[in-house]
């Protein structure tokens, strides 16, 4: 059953057409890269199906579920979890109280007045933080975090969600590419081993290729291929936008 | 509400009587304009809100009286007195841009408020020391003393000079904006300031120029008042306050915003004294309240720039061995108190207490909130409201005045943290500001119930708290239980979200954390500790009075904070320490003391920005 159904979403701004009826989907277990060149509308796409931005037209359902237009915090609640293109940590916790929180929200206990937050879920935020890498780094201020670091640390919040769903806007940017396979590596053993769908935006070709197990190609606000890595790649029109019309077909 | 009636009904019958009104209106709304438009302008410049913009409108206005008197009478003494006023008041912008402001444009709001708020009290002190307690009587204009007669109406004639002043400075304005090679840089640095000074345009040069030219035209709204209004200590604030209103209305930085909403106001004040005396300045701020709610960026402004809040805060640690025992020692110091010290010192330690807390409630909006109340004596005050008139009214005893004081509080939070949380940055600081105001004229001029101006009076403590000492640990238990329980909420979930929510919103919405409602959340709260502030010092002082809820309270609140740090929770303690020793010195020991305050006050924003907790911790931190 597809966990995330896309159906011709749309979203204009003024005169210009950012996304113009886009449809796809993404199955528990699978991961979905989406790319297309600059101004192809990926981030406008990506902010229809996470709930920063409503559709003109069209519809996302989750589970079957409309979701169309619902916010974060809604989504959240049916499991979505995202990370952001520029890593959003909580620069005034340390890296375990980033982990702790977000185990707490996922309980719904935010508001909650007693105990103190670090006397909360320390050993389970401390198996996701180990889980990323970071259990060295538990004491230390998020803010001091690397960006890399930073990235993973949002990871590893998310993860402790336990979503079913996973919204990744470029997840592997500023990193080294050690660490940029070593994440999606990560990722990927999340999403095979818990049944948990992925979908992801990403400039780095080698990520996408190597860790997609399909790719949903966008250009001016249109799909204009999807399908596995090889598939995409052998696509004439995914070559003429990349490589122009000309290009021989041998790049 | 008859008199509203009856005099709506006269209106109608004589619609000239309306039109003369709204004639006035549209005369105060000129200079209203000059001054909103000046500190409208250095906003979108320099995001800096003046707050002693509305000082120099008055010293414009005495410095007329005086330059006139010295030139004596005549259109060229009268006119060459305006000048002279104007450019005087230009020169005293200069000043403070370049010895003050200079130094706080990287600075985070809070700190330029205070530190032009510290302004403020300098030049009140310095208008006292110049001129004198009592109201100056100018002279009126040459040649435009007499009166016109239209429909029916004597219009004073210096009304509609006035009423065409507004529009021809708005056209100079524009002029020198669009016609000028200065007027293209100072837009440029409206619209982006780091690409402005990237393209390598003098920004200090700039900034000076923009500011003296606001502050002209603040001294020119003050000098042509003097016709209309006796010079007195009390315009900057009042004028100030009517400032905000308009700039907020308009649209901050804009310029045609603020003549427009200068004339909606200066209209709506007009009728308003007509149709309720009483209400007039309830009225102007309900006015920005609902254009707030519908456009949080005012009638003709851009979207606020995002709120600058400094270098991220390091984590919350747990309070350290020495931390506790330090507490302990001191609690058990306080503990004995009585036995050694005498009255006066318990009835000063009782005000530390009071205070401290509630400083420490304003902490909670302000350092994990990351939200600048800047009105947050109201909850004082409506706190300290609600056990007076739970005693006038209700013959309420002590110990239920003291349960209402939080009650009543925490409602008014709720109320006004629910418009409130929609706002950030300077936005946020003048909605609550507006709303303090609000509550302040209530009280001050709802006679009936609250008494008006004075007071509610003969307030006791219970027998059992009547004595200093019984007081004394009642304050102390209260105080210190409330400050005990802020700590550990913002080291719990409800605290440590408050922080991640200003941290990262977008964050901690995605997991599913609503922080608008936790902010809400954080009002009520911090607004129910303020009330209880306000009700022990209620009964401390046996009266309740409208200065309880003024500016000067909030400034006080927030002065304690900073003084003792906002990024330190034992912060607030430190500074009502610091604060009341301070104060209570200077108030027996000096004349001027607002001027020794302000300057303080400026010190502290511009050089101590963490605080003297900070300030210890460095020291402390160092090996």
């Amino acid at each position: 059953m597809t966990l995330l159904a896309v159906d011709g979403i749309a979203r204009s701004f003024g005169a210009t057409v950012a996304v113009d009826g886009v449809s796809f989907g993404v199955a528990a277990g699978e991961r979905v890269a989406m790319i297309g060149p600059n101004g192809a509308g990926k981030t406008t796409c990506f902010n229809l199906i996470n709930g920063q931005i409503a559709p003109d037209r069209g519809r996302v359902a989750i589970d079957g579920r409309d979701t169309t237009g619902r916010s974060p915090r809604a989504l959240q609640r049916l499991g979505v979890g995202r990370t952001f293109q520029i890593s959003q940590v909580f620069a005034s916790l340390t890296v375990r109280e980033n982990v702790q929180a977000a185990l707490v929200a996922g309980q719904g206990r935010a508001l909650s007045p007693w105990p103190p937050l670090r006397r909360r879920e320390a050993a389970a935020a401390d198996r996701l933080l180990d889980q990323v890498g970071l259990a060295g780094e538990a004491e230390r201020g998020a803010a001091a975090l690397a960006y890399g670091d930073a990235k993973r640390l949002e990871l590893a919040m998310v993860l402790g969600q336990g979503p079913r769903l996973l919204l990744m806007d470029e997840p592997t940017a500023g990193m080294g590419i050690d660490e940029r396979h070593a994440l999606m590596e990560l990722v990927s053993g999340v999403v095979r081993g818990r049944g948990v769908g992925l979908l992801f935006t990403e400039h780095d070709m080698d990520v996408v290729f190597g860790h997609a197990d399909r790719i949903v190609v966008l250009h001016r606000g249109r799909v204009i291929a999807a399908g596995t890595p090889a598939a995409v790649r052998a696509d004439p029109a995914v070559r003429e936008v990349y490589l122009g019309a000309e290009a021989p077909p041998c790049a | 509400m008859d008199s509203a009636l009856a005099t709506l009904r006269l209106m109608a019958a004589e619609p000239s009587f309306a039109l003369a009104q709204a004639l006035t209106g549209l005369a105060s709304a000129s200079s209203l304009f000059l001054v909103a438009a000046g500190l409208s302008i250095v906003f979108g410049v320099t995001r800096v809100v003046n707050f002693a913009h509305g000082s120099f409108f008055m010293v414009g206005a005495y410095l007329a009286v005086t330059a006139i008197g010295w030139l004596g009478g005549g259109a060229a003494g009268f006119w060459g007195g305006v000048v002279v006023a104007v450019l005087g008041v230009g020169l005293l912008g200069v000043l403070v841009e370049v010895a003050i402001l200079r130094r706080l444009y990287a600075a985070p709001e809070l700190f330029q408020l205070l530190a032009t708020f510290g302004v403020v009290l300098v030049i009140q002190d310095g208008a006292l020391f110049l001129w004198g307690p009592e109201d100056l009587l100018g002279p009126r204009a040459p040649g435009l003393r007499g009166a016109v007669e239209i429909f029916g109406q004597r219009i004073p004639t210096y009304d509609l000079f006035l009423i065409a002043v507004g529009p021809v400075v708005l056209v100079l304005l524009w002029l020198a904006f669009r016609r000028t090679r200065w007027g293209v840089l100072v837009r440029a640095a409206t619209a982006d300031r780091e690409m402005t000074a990237a393209l390598g345009v003098d920004e200090r040069r700039l900034f000076t120029g923009v500011f003296a030219l606001g502050a002209l035209l603040a001294g020119l709204g003050g000098a042509l008042q003097v016709p209309r209004e006796t010079a007195n200590l009390h315009m900057d604030l009042n004028v100030i306050a009517e400032a905000f209103v308009v700039v907020v209305v308009g649209g901050m930085g804009s310029v045609v915003g603020a003549y427009l909403a200068a004339l909606v106001i200066g209209v709506v004040h007009a009728f308003g004294i007509l149709l309720f005396p009483k209400l007039t300045l309830v009225l102007v701020f309900l006015i920005m309240a609902v254009v707030l709610v519908i456009r949080p960026a005012g009638l003709l402004g851009e979207r606020g720039a995002a709120s600058r809040q400094g270098a991220p805060e390091a984590p919350l640690r747990p309070a350290s061995a020495r931390l506790r025992w330090t507490a302990a020692a001191l609690f058990a110091a306080l503990l004995a108190l009585p036995a050694v010290a005498g009255g006066y010192v318990l009835v000063l330690a009782v005000d530390v207490a009071i205070l401290a807390l509630f400083a420490a409630s304003l902490h909670l909006l302000l350092g994990p909130g990351g939200m600048i109340s800047f009105g947050h004596a109201a909850y004082f005050g409506i706190g300290a409201y609600g056990a007076g008139l739970a005693w006038k009214w209700l013959a309420a005893p002590m110990v239920l005045g003291l349960a209402v004081a939080p009650l009543a509080a925490g409602i008014a939070g709720a109320a006004f943290g629910w418009l409130c949380a929609r706002a950030s940055g300077v936005y946020l600081a003048m909605l609550t500001l507006a709303y303090a105001q609000i509550a302040w004229s209530v009280a001050a001029q709802w006679l009936a119930v609250t008494g008006g101006d004075n007071g509610v009076l003969g307030l006791w403590p219970a027998p059992w708290a009547a004595s200093p000492a019984a007081y004394y640990y009642l304050s102390l238990v209260l105080c210190g239980g409330g400050i005990l329980a802020l700590r550990l909420l913002v080291h719990a979930p409800f605290g440590q979200f408050l922080r991640a929510g200003r941290d990262a919103p977008r964050r901690a919405e995605a997991l599913g954390v609503a922080v608008g409602a936790q902010q809400w959340l954080a009002f009520i709260v911090a607004g129910a500790f303020a009330g209880l502030a306000g009700g022990l010092f209620a009964y401390a002082k046996g009266s309740v009075f409208p200065t309880y809820l003024a500016i000067p309270r909030s400034v006080d609140g927030l002065v304690m904070v900073l003084l003792g740090g906002v990024q330190s929770l034992s912060g607030p303690v430190v500074g009502a320490l610091a604060y009341v020793g301070l104060a209570d010195e200077l108030a027996r020991g000096v004349a001027l003391w607002r001027l020794v305050l302000g300057a303080a006050i400026i010190v502290l924003a511009v050089a101590f920005r963490r605080g003297l907790a900070g300030a210890v911790g460095d020291a402390a931190a160092r090996p």
